[in-house]
């Protein structure tokens, strides 16, 4: 009936699992009790949680990131803490849980952190960019995001029924196969993987459809902004490089419950099939975080720079380059599998040309800054940060892409170094610069920017103490995944890092605060113009936050920086007479139903239990069966009703008047030639 | 489409190129199940190897029996264009039939093979066979549905957009199914059959 589903699957193994089980569950419970006690229910079930509109649901993606992103580093920083004391002891976490934690630490981090993270930002600002209503599949959009949330549940849910899996997030198998892994870890792990994995996929599906077909009149190819280019170039690796997660996952799970031979030591099984179908996916997936990251940093570069992009076109051609070679250097995860001499060359040889796109782009952006206004404001420091400690990182990455080298590196504490030097910089800071550069647009008011450098200060400091520590420490010769050592020259360096994630954590609590001082004294940080940092890209075009129809009417483009040349032209705030009536799309329950369908469907297969799995499964063919007779609703916004917003936020636009004094107001000089009413 | 407004046509347009994108997805999976059946074939654990399992009749039906379905889906396609619905249901059923005829051959082998202890569990080469072909299985009945779905919607209203952007999808999907048999027909039976 329920599977292997029973109650020894609660956490009573050890106190700090169920610790971690009653923080998880106490913060689900707190969240219900405060939207039940504020009575914020309806209004949450109207306006967010069944809303089609791209920039609520971008919005939610973020929020789902950033919960998963406490998560994570929660993970990172018990990590940090063992290692620094398991110096001839054993810690305080038993090594099968210390495993557990690093395995999904990595999966969160990048599945369910940076994977929303970047889905939220290119779904709030893509559209806006291109001049867009909306995606391409406003329902399917909701859809995908409650497929990432089912994800994000399934991992979430093992710290309380069962336990997460202790083959790493790469889950190689023959570790991760049932002769070794018997529990239900690993197949949380997939199943969160597959279920998550297929709504990154839909979502790389409407992106692209969006950016080819909803482009504003004139938006040619060559006048995109970059973080829209970026943004069709992650997705259409979403598309091409996600099947093989997939197939991955099913391959795995195959072996796992039903006998299969795929990765298995006997019956001709193949383990390093597995890594070479996951890594397929893998390394993709490393270019799908950086791209939309890089595309932020061009916006915020060009527009805090006061100039426009240095070399355009040469940017746009690195994004497609690194895009293409992203599917030619999957093998350098495992040169030590042991292809042979000229296969091991070939993809060393590929992993340092793709570092040349990316080194044009780094070159682009310090161009770009090149004789520039600079405004020091957090999205640009963030930028700065960036172009520092991405190149380091690079740089080390070119050294690991000689397998010689590697052969020696490989799976030390060099290569845990090397892709977090990578990542955090290249896609978590590209992040955090964007939600601070675009929060504005999505709330109507700016973030407080003492906080913001305090959090920003914190976490470079950090970044640099906990991980360049490890670059050290792989020479020296300590391995990745350690519970516990015996080798006295390393303790010090590992007390250092372990004081890097505390410096880390001091920059999430100022985060935390930001965003608390902000909402309090968000009048004093409002944004009436709709165009907090004087930028130069459609996004801006609009009100913060932007009506649900996004524009009433949109100019003519005719070049890159389209709103910029209006703003050049006097043109920006010009009122329209032309207005019309807009139809949009109403809310849906279908990205509830899937997810939780999908959610049940995923648990069910974790705990074998079949018969309720089949059940969830019957039931979304019977939905979608259903959903194809059902003739999508509209509601129709009046005319006058779209006027009346546009005529306040056009007279408050050119008003402007409240950033006297604030560094951010040279815009006013622009502002200057709009003819008076 | 005469009597459709733009709108509807530029939304039937996104939802086929959207679909198309779909497919371009759906073949990179089926292309790493074949690339998997590629590396596998050998490793037969001492079982069946592929010159043993594969009968030369069944699957030069079942190649026969998918193709004609692939003509008569076309031909449904083209009669719903010109809104000629009994000429569409009546080429919608025979495609059920040859799909349905199909898979009760695939059925009656998979069956075979289970019962000479052939079955995926058997040995890497057997698993990855059978996860290939089942897959490929697994979109026939998908399309099998589809199908009848389609046939609902023919009968409950006349021929409109929507029926025309359903029926769209649906075919180029079968197309797809179609292809990647002759993929697995070409990879998979005759070297078998033929060695």
């Amino acid at each position: 009936m329920f599977g292997r589903l029973t109650e020894d699957a609660l956490p009573f193994y050890s106190e700090i699992a169920m610790a971690g089980a009653a923080v998880t569950v106490g913060g689900g419970l707190f969240v219900i009790a405060v939207v039940l006690w504020t009575g914020s229910l309806l209004y949450l079930w109207r306006n967010w949680l069944t809303s089609v509109d791209h920039k609520r649901i971008g919005i939610m993606y973020v929020v789902v990131a950033l919960v998963m992103l406490l998560r994570g580093f929660v993970d990172a920083l018990m990590m940090r803490a063992q290692q620094a004391m398991a110096m001839n002891s054993g810690g305080y976490l038993p090594p099968e849980h210390f495993d557990q934690i690093f395995s999904s630490h990595g999966t969160i981090m990048i599945l369910f952190m940076a994977m929303p993270f970047l889905t939220g930002l290119i779904n709030f600002v893509m559209p806006l960019q291109i001049g867009a209503r909306d995606v391409a599949f406003p329902r399917l959009n909701l859809i995908s995001l409650y497929l990432t949330a089912a994800g994000a549940g399934l991992v979430l849910i093992s710290l309380v029924i069962g336990r997460f899996s202790t083959a790493g997030w790469t889950g190689y198998p023959p570790f991760s196969e049932t002769e070794f892994s018997p529990g239900v870890g690993v197949d949380y792990w997939i199943w969160a993987l597959v279920v998550s994995g297929v709504g990154t996929t839909l979502t790389g599906i409407n992106f692209i459809t969006t950016i080819v077909k909803r482009r504003a009149p004139g938006m040619t190819w060559m006048r995109l902004p970059l973080f829209a280019w970026t943004a069709l170039c992650a997705s259409i690796l979403i598309v091409f490089a996600f099947p093989a997660l997939t197939v991955a996952g099913a391959m795995l799970a195959l072996d796992r419950s039903a006998g299969f031979h795929f990765f298995t030591n006997d019956g001709g099984g193949n383990a390093m099939h597995f890594a070479n179908v996951l890594w397929m996916w893998g390394h993709p997936e490393v270019y799908i975080l950086i791209l939309p990251a890089f595309g932020v940093f061009s916006e915020i570069v060009a527009t805090l720079s006061s100039k426009r992009l240095f070399a355009y076109n040469s940017l746009v051609f690195a994004t497609v380059v690194i895009a293409l070679l992203a599917f030619t250097t999957w093998l350098h995860h495992f040169f030590t599998m042991g292809a042979g001499a000229s296969v091991n060359t070939a993809f060393g040889i590929t992993t340092m040309i793709i570092a040349v796109p990316t080194g044009v782009k780094v070159f682009d952006w310090l161009m770009t800054m090149y004789r520039g206004r600079i405004r020091y404001q957090t999205p640009m420091l963030w930028t700065m940060a960036f172009l520092v400690t991405f190149t380091i990182g690079g740089m080390s990455g070119v050294l690991l892409a000689v397998p010689a080298v590697d052969y020696t590196l490989h799976n030390t504490t060099f290569l845990v170094a090397h892709f977090h030097n990578m990542v955090i910089p290249g896609a978590l800071f590209g992040f955090f610069a964007g939600y601070v550069y675009w929060f504005p647009k999505a709330f109507g008011f700016r973030l407080d920017e003492r906080w913001g450098t305090r959090a920003f200060w914190f976490w470079v400091t950090g970044f640099y103490l906990a991980f360049m520590p490890l670059y050290a420490l792989g020479l020296m010769g300590m391995v990745r995944r350690l519970q516990h050592y015996d080798n006295p020259d390393w303790q010090p360096y590992l007390i250092v890092a372990a004081i890097g994630a505390v410096s880390v954590l001091c920059g999430i609590i100022c985060m935390a605060i930001q965003l608390w001082v902000s909402i309090r004294d968000r009048d004093r940080w409002a944004d009436t113009t709709g165009d907090p940092w004087n930028a130069r890209t459609l996004e801006w075009y609009s009100s913060s936050p932007p009506p649900a129809w996004n524009f009433a009417s949109l100019p003519k483009i005719e070049g890159t920086d389209a709103f910029w040349r209006l703003k050049e032209r006097g043109e920006a705030y010009r009122e329209d007479e032309n207005v019309g009536a807009i139809s949009l799309p109403t809310n849906s329950n279908d990205g509830i139903v899937y997810g939780a369908l999908a959610f049940v469907f995923g648990f069910c297969m974790v705990w074998h239990i079949y018969w309720l799995a089949l059940l969830c499964l019957g039931a979304i063919v019977a939905h979608l069966i259903v959903s194809s007779f059902r003739h999508p609703t509209e509601e129709v916004i009046p005319a006058n009703e779209v006027a009346r917003h546009e005529q306040e936020w056009k007279t408050a636009a050119r008003a402007g008047s409240r950033y006297d004094g604030d560094p951010l107001c040279d815009y006013r000089t622009v502002l200057r030639k709009v003819p008076a009413q | 489409m005469s009597e459709v407004d733009a709108k509807t046509f530029d939304e039937s347009e996104e939802r086929a190129y959207g679909f198309w994108l779909f497919l371009m997805s759906d073949a990179i999976l089926f292309s790493l199940l074949f690339a998997t059946y590629a590396i596998m074939v050998t490793a037969t654990d001492n079982g069946p190897d592929r010159t043993e399992i594969f009968g030369y009749w069944r699957t030069a039906a079942n190649t026969a029996l998918l193709l004609c379905s692939s003509l008569t889906m076309g031909l449904a396609s083209i009669a719903i264009r010109e809104d000629r619905k009994s000429t569409a249901f009546q080429w919608i059923f025979v495609t059920m039939i040859l799909a349905l005829a199909f898979l009760v051959l695939e059925i009656q082998e998979f069956a075979g093979l289970f019962a000479q202890g052939a079955g995926p569990d058997r040995s890497g080469f057997l698993s990855a066979y059978f996860t290939l072909v089942g897959t490929h299985g697994a979109h026939v009945t998908v399309g099998l549905i589809w199908m009848a779905v389609l046939c609902v919607h023919l009968a409950l209203r006349p021929i409109g957009p929507v029926i025309q952007s359903i029926t769209e999808r649906l075919t180029m999907f079968w197309h797809l199914v179609g292809i990647v048999w002759i993929g697995i027909y070409s990879m998979v039976y005759l070297p078998g059959l033929y060695q």
